[in-house]
């Protein structure tokens, strides 16, 4: 459902995407594993709009849409949930959830289809429900991670994009996340482009995955194929160390 | 008959071609990285990998030659340290030196997985007795067969080579119903069997997968008949995998090749150009899921021709033909590759000297016989007696170590070979 064919994107002279192509089926989670610098949020970002490539090719359901900007491609079903939560701290929650659906608020019967997926959202994050008038700011990690998800979700898309959803949480909580990810996929139906730090959770959450390297895809394959590669347990797993190349 | 993955079998043609270019960019990224010689050789070029954007850039990265691995020998094409190499097999080079290649536990894997896919084309189940009587040892046909065999769920008889009466006896008491091997074995088993008034019909046999040389529709035809069982055909080349390249569905119409892992070409091989879509030319394969070996553009000096129109089976993946020869000189002799510079190497070796020779490749009921006959030098005829018995027995050690098979030697006299232009014809090939 999202094709991607050479795409490059530059920080000014930083070329920090080369020539990377990935795609997405309709329902699948699909995780990006690297290491800091590798290039996996500015696919993300590149992929929502907010750094526009500079060549290559991104389609969703077959449709061009590298050239839009971010709040059309939100229109189209791509919502991102951005690295550190970013959840506008001083608003409630119920307010931050509404933002989520902005694009869908004004439409014909919007008002009546936001409470229903705040509904929805508040039946996967039950602990939301509970917080609904507490400011943001206030909410623990966790919930604050929750509250991103949940902001994502309002805008119903057929995409989503996460980045870094376990990042600075307790393995429970982490746990927790990640089994309302796996439910997305599952029963919703969404598609899920996943980046991780925490390649272990991400390979046994995802089907498939892609290892990018200093802006280059260096392997693609399923999950399990993935765990067992040597470069991948080496560099993102944190077994065995580097050892001097043998001949 | 049950297709093994048809996620990836049946896949539309576009999404192919999309995990084809993003695997094609990801194992160009890996070799330029790892594997010294095509960095060397990309950089010669003027390439980087980013320069491959669509599937037919790759016409612009160089052929790799079984020359080419064997410069490398034996670990110079490994992308991974040997530490992550699980498997060593090795093929038959052009010179006394084989060809050494590396298997990565995930390869294995892969590799068992791409086996199963045309044992499953073939029919085979996980109720079945599989009969492998490949050779066992640096070879890959056994091993492929085997793993293949174990990923199905099936039971393995590792019978290996040779022993026809045992065979035949495992055959009619183990009740194997699949049976693995070249085809022309297939045949003198088929002869064992009349000779001692066995009724193939009475046996549990019902599929042959052969393999490891070319054969014909004819060949297929008689085996069918004379063990009363279906006879599949698959393709592998050593060098790339071993089997589990290709392999034949029920519609026997052409063996489709899993393009998910490898990606196929037809070059014209004189010119190296690509050729258009049902060509007859040599197949270049490019691995696309390989770490410890993989292969860019290996030219396989298998002549044949794809076939990209539908397959009444389902799976939508190319098919290409029984192939019809060598693009070189390579001989395949009791599904041994074997090349007459290897034995040339090993003759003017331990003769000191050049002698004109040439290689005779008969066929003595179903199975192939090699004969070299070499013409007696004046330092060869100085010799006494004894000293030419030793060296051609040597000879024949030699050839029977690096080329794997039993070499008839026989001594002519000078200037009785067949000539043409002056130059003695190196090859006979009488089958």
């Amino acid at each position: 459902m999202l094709t991607i064919k050479n795409i490059n994107t530059y920080y000014g002279q930083v070329h920090a995407l080369k020539n990377v192509s990935l795609h997405l089926q309709e329902g699948e989670i699909v995780t990006l594993i690297g290491a800091n610098g590798a290039g996996k949020t500015t696919l993300l970002n590149t992929i929502s709009g907010i750094v526009p490539p500079k060549s290559g090719q991104i389609l969703f359901s077959g449709a061009p849409i590298h050239e839009l900007p971010p709040h059309s491609i939100v229109e189209r079903g791509i919502s991102q949930v951005p690295e550190g939560r970013q959840v506008f701290k001083p608003l409630s929650v119920e307010d931050n959830l509404e933002l989520g659906a902005y694009l869908r608020y004004r439409k014909r019967g919007g008002k009546k289809e936001t409470k229903e997926t705040m509904a929805m959202v508040f039946d996967l994050f039950p602990i939301l429900l509970d917080r609904r008038k507490q400011l943001a700011g206030t909410l623990s990690g966790g919930e604050q991670q929750m509250l991103a998800i949940g902001r994502a979700l309002m805008a119903k898309p057929k995409i989503m994009l996460l980045d870094e959803p376990s990042m600075g949480l307790a393995p429970l909580v982490v746990q927790e996340i990640f089994r309302v990810i796996e439910n997305l996929a599952g029963e919703q139906k969404t598609t899920v482009l996943l980046v991780e730090q925490n390649a272990r959770v991400a390979l046994k959450t995802a089907a498939r995955g892609y290892v990018l390297e200093t802006g280059k895809v260096i392997l693609e394959g399923e999950a399990a194929d993935l765990m067992e590669n040597k470069d991948v347990q080496r560099a993102y797993l944190g077994r065995d160390k580097k050892e001097i190349w043998e001949r | 008959m049950k297709i093994w993955d048809p996620l990836h079998e049946c896949m539309p043609r576009e999404d192919l071609e999309q995990l084809q270019l993003e695997k094609l960019q990801a194992t160009l990224n890996r070799v330029h990285k790892n594997v010294t010689y095509y960095r060397k050789t990309f950089t010669e070029l003027d390439i980087i990998p980013e320069d491959i954007q669509s599937l037919s850039d790759l016409t612009r990265l160089p052929f790799t030659t079984k020359n080419d691995l064997r410069l490398n020998y034996p670990y110079g094409m490994f992308a991974v340290p040997l530490r992550e190499v699980v498997r060593i097999h090795s093929s038959s080079g052009t010179t006394s030196k084989p060809i050494v290649v590396g298997y990565s536990k995930n390869d294995i894997r892969a590799w068992s997985n791409l086996v199963a896919r045309f044992m499953s084309a073939a029919g085979v189940t996980r109720d079945d007795l599989v009969q492998i009587a490949f050779l066992y040892g640096l070879y890959t046909g056994a091993f492929g067969l085997h793993y293949g065999t174990e990923a199905i769920g099936a039971s393995v008889i590792p019978m290996s080579t040779g022993n026809t009466e045992k065979q035949v006896m495992i055959l009619q008491d183990y009740r194997a119903t699949v049976l693995v091997c070249t085809p022309s074995y297939a045949v003198a088993l088929a002869d064992y069997m009349e000779r001692h008034g066995i009724d193939a019909k009475g046996l549990t046999l019902r599929v042959g997968l052969f393999g490891g040389e070319p054969w014909s529709e004819k060949l297929r035809a008689e085996i069918e008949d004379r063990l009363a069982i279906t006879a599949m055909d698959n393709y592998g080349v050593s060098e790339v995998m071993g089997p589990g390249i290709a392999g034949e569905c029920q519609c026997k119409n052409g063996m489709h090749i899993f393009e998910d892992a490898f990606l196929p070409e037809i070059i014209d091989p004189k010119t190296g150009a690509v050729l258009p879509p049902g060509s007859v030319g040599e197949l270049v394969l490019t691995t696309l899921a390989k770490e410890a070996f993989p292969m860019i553009r290996y030219r396989t000096g298998d002549l044949t021709s794809l076939d990209y129109g539908p397959c009444p089976c389902g799976r939508t993946m190319v098919r290409m033909k029984k192939t019809m020869g060598r693009s070189d000189d390579m001989l395949i002799i009791k599904g041994v590759n074997v090349f007459p510079s290897q034995i040339e190497e090993v003759i003017f070796t331990i003769s000191q000297e050049r002698p004109p020779h040439q290689l005779v490749v008969s066929r003595r009921g179903a199975m192939d016989t090699l004969e070299v006959l070499i013409e007696v030098t004046e330092k060869f005829f100085a010799l006494d007696f004894q000293e030419q018995l030793a060296v051609l027995n040597l000879m024949k050690k030699r050839i029977r170590s690096v080329v794997g098979i039993d070499a008839t030697l026989r001594l002519v006299e000078p200037k009785s070979l067949p000539r043409s232009a002056g130059t003695v014809i190196r090859v006979a090939d009488n089958r």
